[in-house]
C-alpha cells in the first residue's frame, strides 16, 4: 500500500492545499490500491476510475485557482442506492440493473460541486435490506479484517472501502443501522445522523421515515468533515428540515469534562450479547468516566420492543416505495401479455428472497384485517419508544451502547435465518425509531475482529456526538487498519 | 402461529408478487417466525397513546406555485422497457369483447 492511501482526509486536506500532493496522484494511489485488493475484498460494483481521474484533475485545477472546500480533490465512494448521472445505480437489486437516474442524489450533486472525486458505486444489500451484503444481488464483499467474514450491512461495500484504504470516506445510508452496524464489523467510524439533517433526494427509497443518508471515514475529525459537505436543507426533500449546519470540525475541542453520559440498564440486559463485546464497551464507559465525563444510569424501558416495531414499520413503507417497481417506466421488466401478468412476473424475477419477504411482510402489516393489529400498533409503540428518549435526553447528553451485540459474523452463518439476521441490528434501531443521530466508533477487538460502540444523541446535536467521539478516539488506540492493508505494502 | 397457505397466497396477490409453489412454502415459515417475534408488542399497553408516523415535527411543507425546468420526454423516457411515440407502453388495460 502507498502511504497515500492511508492518510486521514484532513491530513490529505492540508497535503493538497500545502501542493506537497496532487489530487491526481492521490486519486491515482486508490485506483492502485483497489487493483491490489479489490479482487479479495469486492467492495465495489461499479468502479468509475476514468471519471475519477477527470475529476481529480478539475480539483487540481480548481485548488490551483484558490477554490477548495473540505471535499476539493478527496477520493470517495458512494454506495449504489444513490443515485447518479454518469455512472448506473443498481441498488444491488437485478430489478435496476444497468439503470441510469436522470439526475443526481442532492448529496451527489454538493459533492460535486465541491470538486470531490468519486472513485465508484458501492455494494449493498439488494435495496438496502439487510445486514451482511449476502442479499446483494450481485456477491458478497468481504471484511477487509478477516475475508471469510461480512462486512455487515447493508453499507457493507461503504465500510469494507474505507477499512481497506479503496476510498478515504464514503457515504452510506442507515434505516435501522445500515451504517453504524458495518462501519463496527469493519472497525471504521460510522455516523447517521438525525433524520432531516441531509437530504434524502436521490436516495433510492427503502422506508422513508427512517432512512437517513450518513458518511463513513477512518476518524471522527473525517466524518465530521464529510458530514459538513452533505448537510443541510433541500428543498427537494421536504423531510429535510431547515435548520443551520454548525462547524463540526470546531466541535471537536477534546473537553469532555462535565458532559453528562447514558447508560441504559435496558441495553445490558439483552440477550446474546457475546463477552468479548460487552468487555471491550465496559472498558470504554470506564475511559469516558476517566475523561471527566458523568456516567448516569437512565432508562429505556421500551426500548426493547424497537425491533418488532420496525420490522412492521420498516417493512411496511418498503412495500409501498417499492410497488413502483412494476416494468413500466424504468427497470426489470417482463412482458406477461396481460398487465397483471406482466407486474407479477416482472416482480417475481427482479427481486431477490429479502425483498420479497419484506414486501410480504410490509403488505400483511397494512392489509385489510390486520392494519391495526400491526401496523398502527407499531406506531403507537414507536410514540413510547421516542418518549423514553425524550425523558433520557433531559438529564443526559450522549447515550452509550454496543453499535452491535457480537463481531462480524462468518459468511453463511446467518443467511439462512432471516430473524437471526434482524437481532444484529437490536442496539442501532432504537436511534433510527426515534430519528436520533447515532455514531459507530472501535472500541476494542475480540476474536481478532473490532468492537465498535455506539454514541447516540439528541435530534440535530451531531456536534455533541462527534465531540464525545473524538474525545474518545484520541484518548485511545483503537483506529488501525487491518493486516490486509499492510500485508502488501 | 403458522400463517396458511391462502393467507400467503392473499398477501402475495396483494403486492403484486408472482411467486413459486416453493417460495410460498418457504415464505409461509419465514413470515411466521417473524410475526411471532412481532406479537411481543400485543403486550404492551397502547390504549391512549397517538401513533407516530414521522418524528420530525415539520408539516404541510408547501413551495411556490412556480415553473421550473422539469425532466425532458427524452430523460424520463431514457430507461422505460417498452416506448412508442414518446409514451411508456403497456399491455392493454381494458379487454376488447
Amino acid at each position: 500500500m502507498t502511504e497515500l492511501t492511508s492518510l486521514t482526509i484532513a491530513e490529505a486536506r492540508r497535503r493538497l492545499d500545502a501542493r506537497e500532493i496532487s489530487a491526481v496522484e492521490l486519486t491515482d494511489s486508490h485506483i492502485d490500491r483497489i487493483g491490489e485488493v479489490e479482487d479479495r475484498v469486492r467492495a465495489y460494483l461499479t468502479p468509475m476510475h476514468d471519471r475519477a481521474r477527470e475529476m481529480a484533475a478539475n480539483a487540481d485545477r480548481a485548488i490551483g485557482a484558490g477554490e477548495r472546500t473540505a471535499m476539493t480533490g478527496i477520493p470517495l465512494g458512494l454506495k449504489d442506492i444513490l443515485c447518479t448521472v454518469d455512472a448506473p445505480t443498481s441498488a444491488g437489486s437485478k430489478m435496476l440493473e444497468g439503470y441510469r437516474s436522470p439526475m443526481d442524489a442532492t448529496v451527489v450533486r454538493k459533492l460535486r460541486e465541491q470538486h470531490a472525486v468519486f472513485l465508484g458505486k458501492l455494494n449493498t444489500d439488494e435495496f438496502a435490506m439487510g445486514s451482511s451484503t449476502e442479499n446483494s444481488a450481485f456477491y458478497t464483499t468481504h471484511n477487509p479484517w478477516d475475508l471469510e467474514r461480512v462486512p455487515g450491512g447493508s453499507s457493507g461495500g461503504s465500510a469494507a472501502a474505507v477499512a481497506a484504504g479503496e476510498a478515504m470516506g464514503t457515504l452510506g445510508s442507515d434505516t435501522g443501522g445500515s451504517i453504524r452496524q458495518p462501519a463496527g464489523f469493519c472497525g471504521v467510524v460510522g455516523l447517521k445522523p438525525t433524520y432531516g439533517r441531509v437530504s434524502r433526494f436521490g436516495l433510492i427509497a427503502f422506508a422513508s421515515s427512517l432512512d437517513q443518508i450518513g458518511p463513513f471515514t477512518r476518524t471522527v475529525e473525517d466524518t465530521a468533515m464529510l458530514l459538513g459537505a452533505i448537510a443541510g436543507h433541500d428543498p427537494k426533500d421536504s423531510t429535510s428540515v431547515p435548520v443551520d449546519v454548525p462547524d463540526y470540525v470546531a466541535a471537536l475541542t477534546g473537553d469532555i469534562r462535565g458532559l453528562k453520559i447514558g447508560i441504559a440498564a435496558e441495553f445490558a440486559n439483552i440477550e446474546g450479547v457475546e463477552p468479548g463485546v460487552a468487555v471491550a464497551c465496559e472498558a470504554a464507559y470506564d475511559q469516558f468516566a476517566a475523561l471527566g465525563a458523568e456516567l448516569i444510569p437512565i432508562e429505556l424501558p421500551y426500548s426493547k420492543y424497537a425491533l418488532p416495531t420496525y420490522y412492521i414499520t420498516a417493512p411496511a413503507e418498503a412495500s409501498a416505495n417499492l410497488a413502483r417497481f412494476d416494468g413500466v417506466r424504468f427497470g426489470h421488466s417482463v412482458d406477461g401479455g396481460s398487465v397483471l401478468e406482466s407486474y407479477l412476473r416482472t416482480r417475481g424475477e427482479g427481486f431477490g428472497p429479502e425483498v420479497k419477504r419484506r414486501i410480504m411482510l410490509g403488505t400483511y402489516a397494512l392489509a385489510s384485517g390486520y392494519y391495526d393489529a400491526y401496523y398502527v400498533k407499531a406506531q403507537k409503540v414507536r410514540t413510547l419508544i421516542k418518549r423514553d428518549f425524550d425523558r433520557a435526553f433531559e438529564q443526559v447528553d450522549v447515550i452509550l451502547a454496543p453499535t452491535s451485540p457480537t463481531v462480524a459474523f462468518k459468511i453463511g452463518d446467518r443467511s439462512d435465518n432471516p430473524l437471526q439476521m434482524y437481532l444484529a441490528d437490536i442496539f442501532t434501531i432504537p436511534a433510527n425509531m426515534a430519528g436520533l443521530p447515532g455514531i459507530a466508533i472501535p472500541c476494542g477487538f475480540s476474536e481478532g475482529m473490532p468492537v465498535s460502540l455506539q454514541i447516540m444523541g439528541s435530534a440535530f446535536d451531531e456536534a455533541t456526538v462527534l465531540r464525545t467521539a473524538h474525545a474518545y478516539e484520541q484518548a485511545t488506540d483503537w483506529q488501525t487498519m487491518p493486516e490486509l492493508s499492510v500485508a502488501r505494502a | 402461529m403458522t400463517l396458511d397457505l391462502a393467507t400467503v397466497q392473499h398477501i402475495a396477490a396483494l403486492a403484486r408478487l408472482g411467486l413459486t409453489e416453493a417460495e410460498l412454502e418457504r415464505m409461509r415459515h419465514q413470515l411466521s417466525d417473524v410475526l411471532d417475534h412481532i406479537s411481543m408488542l400485543q403486550e404492551v399497553d397502547t390504549s391512549d397513546i397517538a401513533p407516530t408516523a414521522q418524528v420530525i415535527q415539520l408539516q404541510n411543507v408547501v413551495r411556490d406555485d412556480v415553473v421550473e425546468a422539469s425532466l425532458s420526454a427524452d430523460d424520463a423516457l431514457a430507461n422505460a422497457p417498452r416506448t412508442e411515440g414518446g409514451y411508456f407502453r403497456v399491455n392493454a388495460v381494458l379487454e376488447q369483447s
